[in-house]
């Protein structure tokens, strides 16, 4: 080999790290600047009670982004994820015998086979999702908008204008019960979090994953069965979404056409806000939870300094933005470091 | 603006009416141009005569194509004078060049299929009325009227998309006359048509020519040139060879200027004893592989501890037939048989499975830039050394075996692959399928754009791994590579199978004149 090659080394010192960085150290600051900002305009935001309320709040979301941190590793988006949910959180009550005021046609089943079907519903949905986007070859951002339509006319033809408000008991106490004084939703959404980051980073899958996102031509051509891992993070994603739903209703106490509404931007948002590149490859779970906690303490700062509720949603569009400014353009620096 | 080209043409054809007809339209003197301390063209003299059309050969990298980019107006630096029409003038862009006459159709079409023909011709200058609304009737008139006078008759209004390539061509062809072009060059105008389409384009380029239009011809295929030319201008490394009237020349003295034959400086790869060994057992064949676009009744044998070339032009079908071989293409018809048995691909990890290790020509859709070396060594043999978990300490330490025998530099396995220089990551390519044999290793291009060092560390690799047992395919464009290499060749031409060599020593001119 020529000299060349062999003294070619990589860009070293702060540039190099700062470039390879940027999208974990960003979030990271934001969260800090926002945690100081309320910490000194709000005397009740450092309370034991307010954070555990903010992990609270953040635990339905939670569940949610983490199956969107997969579809977005791999460079695709699933749109569905909210309205799925609420079909599956009122698919769920459709199963469970309501009390008599509400007026619901429904199909009352024993617990463990409601929660069974209900969970099978979920990932059916994400195996049409993944049949649409691998076999057929509708982008991702198409089908999963037609897969949130259809999952909206569920929950409409569902409850027909009506609430639910009974779910299996077990479903109850992880949606809406406690123990130790923490809410079993944290509980569910921490432990998924740190099952999704174990998958991610120690499996096979997870490389794969990764890898399709990283040169989805490349894991091509090295012979990766790259339609086999985007139908697997598009029902990873559904079967999420479908979690959410059921402990979503349950935290609620009811299930409601509408009731996830807020969900699909603060999911996006917290996943793209987190750092996890909309291009696919770059992040993880992680990033993710760095970016929910960003959006929880946003929301729930914004609140305690009682700033008028119409500014709050132009607020949360602007971090939005800032955020997928910053994505991109640490995507374009990492790209341009590694050009070498 | 949608006429000023038009215009400015006009102004720049005056001084080419007071001149004589044996004044050349175009005239380079003395052009240098390096790329980055690599001459592409050396103290080039160049000049096309009005009203004729002028052959272009060469080999690959001999410096045509840089010499047709400054005339169009791509290049914009370099050294020497050009004149057209005996003015002096230098080129910004592509859109000056046009305004000076000079057009250009490129291999590559660019049409657009979804919108009609008379659309395409006045791409970017439709002609408005005077409400600024597109006047579709009189760009009908026009484009229909244009097209009429190549001698065709083609319907304005149909979609471009429904017209064979070749028509396809003639509207792009007729698009540049239109802006005005005096000077038209045509890259590699016949790759993608059929005999009769040629005679056709053939007959609309006479008429243009006897119309005092001049035309440049840029081709791989000699007997076109031969066939079209009025004058042939040769090129081999940077430099120009000869200008012969095409009369006086034949296909084989062509193809010895291109290659310079008798020439003290024998390159490696310049011929070959070819050895194949039709005893070996066969590891992989296809039978009558047609892919419904591109491949025509391809037939290929590999065999056990055999390295069979593949040769043919840019265009000819190489890139299709590797990737169908590795299931990223489907086969519409004809057999794919391993060891004997049928086989059909429903992906490339089928094919990753049934032992086929493919390296594509280009190392951007092979490797991952920003994941570190060992993460894109171990990408193929994941699902070998892991069940579920991964094991990176073993793929760490697969990594660095790979990297002591290839000699991959610099030899580490965490930095980005993007570090690395070309050599290097064509390297990284092959040390991906290397962990364990595949039974058929598909090399598209292995050694394009390398240094001599990188070249003969792959070439080594290579036919290491042949001696080792594994059936290999070398698909090249490159005679040298395909020479060096190869036990057996395979010649294609536009997507079939048109020569096959098996023993006894052939060349490079061989090579040239099959296909």
């Amino acid at each position: 080999m020529t000299l060349a090659d062999s003294t070619k080394s990589p860009k070293s010192g702060l540039k190099q790290f700062l470039s390879d960085q940027m999208r974990n150290i960003a979030p990271i600051f934001t969260l800090i600047i926002l945690v100081l900002f309320f910490a000194v305009q709000s005397p009740v935001f450092f309370s034991v009670d307010n954070l555990l309320n903010i992990l609270s709040n953040a635990s339905i979301t939670g569940i949610i982004a983490v199956g969107l941190t997969f579809v977005i590793l791999t460079g695709e988006i699933d749109l569905s994820v909210a309205a799925l949910a609420n079909a599956i959180g009122i698919t769920m009550a459709f199963f469970t015998i309501q009390p008599d005021y509400v007026n619901i046609a429904t199909i009352p089943l024993p617990g463990v086979i409601c929660i069974i079907l209900t969970i099978a519903s979920a990932v059916a949905l994400g195996a049409v999702t993944a049949f649409g986007v691998t076999k057929i070859g509708i982008p991702s951002f198409i089908m999963t908008l037609a897969m949130m339509q259809i999952a909206n006319g569920v929950s409409a033809l569902l409850v027909r204008g009506q609430i639910a408000y009974i779910f299996p008991d077990f479903i109850t106490l992880l949606g809406a019960g406690k123990i130790f004084g923490l809410r079993w939703s944290i509980i569910v959404c921490s432990l998924l979090l740190l099952f999704a980051h174990l998958v991610l980073t120690y499996t096979r899958f997870g490389r794969y994953v990764f890898m399709v996102g990283g040169n989805r031509e490349a894991a091509e051509y090295s012979g990766v069965n790259v339609k086999m891992i985007i139908g697997a993070v598009m029902v990873i994603s559904a079967a999420c979404s479908g979690l959410a739903g059921m402990l979503g209703v349950a935290y609620f106490g009811s299930a409601q056409q509408n009731g996830f509404d807020d969900f699909l931007l603060t999911a996006i948002s917290a996943v793209v806000v987190g750092g996890t590149s909309l291009f696919g490859g770059r992040g993880g779970i992680g990033n993710t939870i760095i970016g929910l906690l960003v959006l929880g303490v946003l929301n729930n700062g914004l609140d305690l300094i009682q700033i008028d509720s119409f500014l709050k949603i132009l607020i949360r569009g602007l971090i939005l933005l800032a955020a997928l400014v910053i994505n991109v353009y640490a995507q374009k620096l990492k790209e341009g470091t590694a050009e070498g | 603006m949608n006429t000023s080209s038009v215009r400015l043409t006009e102004g720049a054809k005056a001084p080419s009416v007071s001149g004589s007809d044996t004044m050349p339209i175009l005239e380079m003197r003395h052009v240098s141009k390096s790329f980055g301390g690599v001459k592409a063209l050396r103290d080039v003299d160049f000049s096309i005569l009005h009203g004729e059309i002028h052959g272009l050969v060469g080999e690959n990298g001999a410096g045509k194509s840089t010499m047709m980019k400054i005339i169009a107006g791509v290049h914009a630096g370099f050294e020497g004078e050009m004149l057209v029409s005996g003015q002096p003038v230098h080129f910004r862009s592509a859109r000056d060049a046009l305004a000076a006459g000079i057009g250009m159709v490129h291999q590559e079409l660019s049409v657009i299929p979804d919108l009609s023909v008379a659309e395409n011709v006045f791409l970017g200058h439709q002609p408005v009325t005077s409400t600024g609304v597109i006047d579709w009737r009189r760009m009908n008139d026009m484009a229909r009227e244009q097209i009429a006078s190549l001698g065709l008759n083609i319907d304005p209004t149909t979609r471009m998309g429904s017209l064979p390539v070749g028509l396809q061509q003639l509207v792009e062809l007729s698009r540049v006359l239109f802006s005005g072009a005096k000077l038209i060059i045509l890259d590699e105008p016949t790759s993608a048509l059929s005999p009769p389409e040629i005679e056709r384009l053939f007959t609309v380029l006479r008429r243009l020519r006897d119309d005092g239009r001049s035309i440049v011809f840029i081709s791989h295929f000699l007997d076109d040139v031969l066939a079209i030319a009025d004058r042939v201008t040769v090129f081999r490394n940077g430099e120009k060879v000869i200008t012969e009237h095409a009369a006086k020349l034949t296909k084989d003295s062509v193809i010895s200027h291109m290659i310079g034959r008798g020439s003290a400086n024998m390159h490696m790869g310049e011929s070959a004893d070819l050895a194949a060994d039709d005893s070996k057992p066969i590891v992989l064949s296809v039978q009558q592989a047609s892919d419904g676009v591109m491949l025509h009744d391809v037939s290929l044998t590999l065999r056990k501890g055999e390295i069979s070339g593949v040769y043919g032009f840019m265009g000819c079908g190489l890139i299709e037939l590797a990737r169908t071989l590795f299931g990223k293409n489907a086969l519409k018809s004809g057999t794919l048989m391993i060891d004997g048995q049928s086989i059909r691909f429903a992906s490339t990890s089928a094919a990753r499975q049934a032992g086929i290790a493919y390296v594509p020509e280009n190392r951007k859709m092979m490797l991952f830039r920003t994941e570190p070396v060992f993460k894109n060594v171990s990408i193929a043999i994941l699902d070998r050394i892991h069940s579920i978990l991964l094991k990176t300490g073993r793929e760490r330490e697969i990594s660095e075996t790979h990297i002591k025998d290839l000699q991959i530099r610099p030899p580490r396995t965490d930095i980005a692959l993007g570090n690395l220089s070309g050599g290097n990551q064509q390297k990284v390519a092959l040390a991906k399928w290397l962990t364990h044999l595949p039974q058929v290793l598909i090399l598209s291009e292995p050694t394009r754009g390398m240094d001599v060092g990188a070249k003969e560390d792959v070439i080594r690799i290579v036919k290491a791994l042949r001696d080792r047992g594994v059936a290999i395919v070398v698909l090249s464009t490159e005679p040298e590579t395909i020479l060096t290499l190869a036990d057996r060749v395979t010649v294609m031409k536009k997507g079939m199978v048109v020569k096959e060599f098996t023993t006894g020593h052939i060349d490079k001119s061989d090579l040239l004149a099959a296909a």
